[in-house]
C-alpha cells in the first residue's frame, strides 16, 4: 500500500481563511493586466474613467487590506484530492467551512449567505460553501477558492439546445445572455461557457472555465477560435464598462467542452464580474 | 475627477434641472442606504400610511450593503448593488419626495417615467469600486432595521462621492444612449 500523506484539519482551516482574505483584498495580476489594457484601448471617455477607478480601487483595497467589492461573494471551492491523502483531526468539508468562517470574520468580509432560499435567514458566517471535489491520482490536496458575487451570478443562464442548433446556436445563446445581462453583472465581465455534458455538468464546466488565468488561450485551437469569435461579438454590443457604453464589455470568454448525449446540446453561461477573486493553495506535496 | 459638478444634499428642483446624462457629479452631505429588504419595509409603511424612519424629502437613497467596518473606520467597502431589484419599489418613494437614487445597472421604464414625473434623477456609481467609494464616506450610522445586518438603513455622510448621471429628469437614459453610440453592427469590422 502506498504511503499516505497526512494533512491536518487546523492547517486546512488556516490556509482556507488566508485564501478568503487574500482573494478579496488583492486583485490577481492577470485581471490587473486586463484592466490596464482595457484602460488603454477604450474609446469612451466615461468607460475609460471607470477603468481608471477600478485600477485605483484595486490599489486601495490592497494597501488598506479591505475588500475590493463589498459583495465578498458566495464561497465556491474546488478541491482536488489525491487518493492517498489522509485528513487528520476531522473532516475535509468541515475544515473548509471553518476556514471560510474564520476568513470572513477576521477579514471583515460581508456575510452574504442565507440558510434557506425561501425563508432567507442569514447564516451569519458566510457558510456553507459550495464545494466541488475531484479525486486525483497525484499525491496532493489542491484547494481553489472563488468569491462569486451575487450580481453577476444572477445573470447566468443555461439552455438545452438541440444538436441542429450547432455552433451558431451556441454562440447566439451566449451573446443573447450577455445582452440580457446588460449593465447588471458589473461589466467588464468574464464569460464562462460550458458546452456539453448534461444539464448540471454544463453549468459546472462554465464555472470551472473561469479558473483559467485571463490572457491565456485554450489549448484546443478550435475552442480558442470559438472563444475569440464570441469575445469579438460580445464587445461589438457596445454595452461597455458598467453598461454606460463602450468598446470593452468582456475581458475574456472562456469555453470548456465535454462529450454529450446524441440528443443534447447543453450550454451554460456563467457570468463573472471584473472583481474576479480566485486563489489556490497546494497542500501535502 | 476633473470637470465634475458638485452637489450637496438635500437636493432641490433647482439642483436636478441642470443635470444631464453623462454628467460627472461629486456628492457631499447626508445620504441614506437601503437595499432589497429595507425597501420592502419602507414601501409597506407607505402602503399602510405610516411614517418612514427618516424624512425622505429631497434625499438620496444609495443601494448598498457594505462589508463590515474595521475598528476605527466609519464603513467597510461600499460599492453599489444592482438597482433593478429595487425598481418595483422606487416610484412610491419618488412620489414621497425622494430626489435621487444611486446604484448600478439600468432602471425600468416605469422608474424612468416616475423620475420624469417627480423630477428625480438616477446616479450610477461604479460597481466593484467599493474600496475607492469607501474613501468618500466620513461617517455612518444605522438608523433603522438593525436586524437586517448589511441590509439595515444607514445615514452616511459623504464627501465628494463620485457618480455619473445615468437618468435625468427629462427621460434620457445613458444606458440606452451610451450603448447605441458604441454598438457595432455585425459586419462593420
Amino acid at each position: 500500500m502506498a504511503t499516505r500523506t497526512k494533512i491536518s484539519v487546523p492547517e486546512i482551516i488556516e490556509k482556507v481563511s488566508r485564501l478568503c482574505m487574500d482573494a478579496n483584498f488583492n486583485l490577481n495580476e492577470d485581471v490587473l493586466v486586463a484592466l490596464r489594457d482595457s484602460y488603454e484601448a477604450e474609446g469612451s471617455p466615461i468607460a475609460k474613467e471607470i477603468f481608471a477607478e477600478l485600477l485605483e480601487n484595486a490599489k486601495i483595497a490592497r494597501s488598506c487590506q479591505m475588500p475590493m467589492c463589498q459583495d465578498t461573494g458566495v464561497a465556491v471551492v474546488f478541491v482536488e484530492i489525491g487518493e492517498n491523502i489522509e485528513i487528520t483531526g476531522g473532516r475535509l468539508y468541515d475544515a473548509i467551512n471553518e476556514g471560510i468562517r474564520k476568513g470572513y470574520k477576521e477579514g471583515f468580509l460581508r456575510k452574504s449567505i442565507v440558510a434557506d432560499p425561501i425563508n432567507r435567514i442569514n447564516t451569519g458566517d458566510n457558510t456553507p460553501a459550495v464545494i466541488h471535489t475531484e479525486l486525483i491520482p497525484e499525491n496532493y490536496l489542491k484547494i481553489t477558492f472563488m468569491a462569486k458575487g451575487g450580481g453577476c451570478e444572477n445573470m447566468s443562464r443555461i439552455a438545452m439546445l438541440t444538436p441542429a442548433d450547432g455552433r451558431e446556436g451556441v454562440i447566439n445563446f451566449v451573446i443573447e445572455t450577455v445582452k440580457i445581462a446588460k449593465a447588471n453583472p458589473c461589466p467588464p465581465i468574464i464569460v464562462g461557457v460550458g458546452i456539453g455534458g448534461t444539464f448540471d455538468y454544463a453549468a459546472l464546466l462554465a464555472k470551472k472555465s473561469l479558473l483559467r488565468p485571463l490572457g491565456t488561450k485554450h489549448t484546443e485551437p478550435d475552442t480558442a477560435a470559438l472563444e475569440q469569435e464570441m469575445l469579438e461579438r460580445i464587445n461589438n454590443l457596445g454595452i461597455g464598462a458598467q453598461g454606460l457604453g463602450g468598446w470593452i464589455t468582456a475581458l475574456a470568454v472562456h469555453v470548456e467542452r465535454y462529450p454529450c448525449h446524441i440528443a443534447s446540446l447543453p450550454v451554460a453561461v456563467n457570468i463573472e464580474c471584473h472583481a474576479h477573486r480566485v486563489r489556490t493553495v497546494m497542500l501535502g506535496h | 475627477m476633473s470637470n465634475s459638478l458638485h452637489l450637496r444634499t438635500p437636493l432641490s428642483n433647482d439642483d436636478v434641472v441642470n443635470l444631464k446624462i453623462g454628467d460627472r457629479v461629486l456628492i457631499s452631505g447626508i445620504i441614506y442606504t437601503a437595499r432589497d429588504a429595507a425597501h420592502k419595509r419602507l414601501v409597506e409603511l407607505i402602503d399602510k400610511g405610516e411614517e418612514l424612519p427618516f424624512d425622505i424629502q429631497g434625499q438620496i437613497i444609495y443601494y448598498v450593503g457594505p462589508s463590515p467596518a474595521r475598528p476605527g473606520m466609519p464603513i467597510g467597502s461600499c460599492g453599489p448593488t444592482t438597482s433593478y431589484r429595487m425598481d418595483v419599489y422606487t416610484p412610491k418613494l419618488l412620489k414621497k419626495g425622494l430626489k435621487a437614487t444611486i446604484g448600478k445597472g439600468n432602471r425600468s421604464e416605469n422608474v424612468i417615467k416616475a423620475m420624469k414625473q417627480y423630477k428625480a434623477v438616477y446616479f450610477a456609481a461604479t460597481g466593484g469600486a467599493a474600496a475607492l467609494l469607501a474613501k468618500s464616506v466620513k461617517k455612518a450610522e444605522v438608523i433603522a432595521y438593525h436586524d437586517l445586518g448589511a441590509e439595515a438603513i444607514m445615514r452616511i455622510e459623504v464627501e465628494n462621492f463620485p457618480v455619473v448621471v445615468a437618468n435625468d429628469i427629462y427621460g434620457n437614459d445613458l444606458f440606452k444612449e451610451g450603448v447605441e453610440k458604441y454598438e457595432k453592427n455585425e459586419g462593420d469590422n
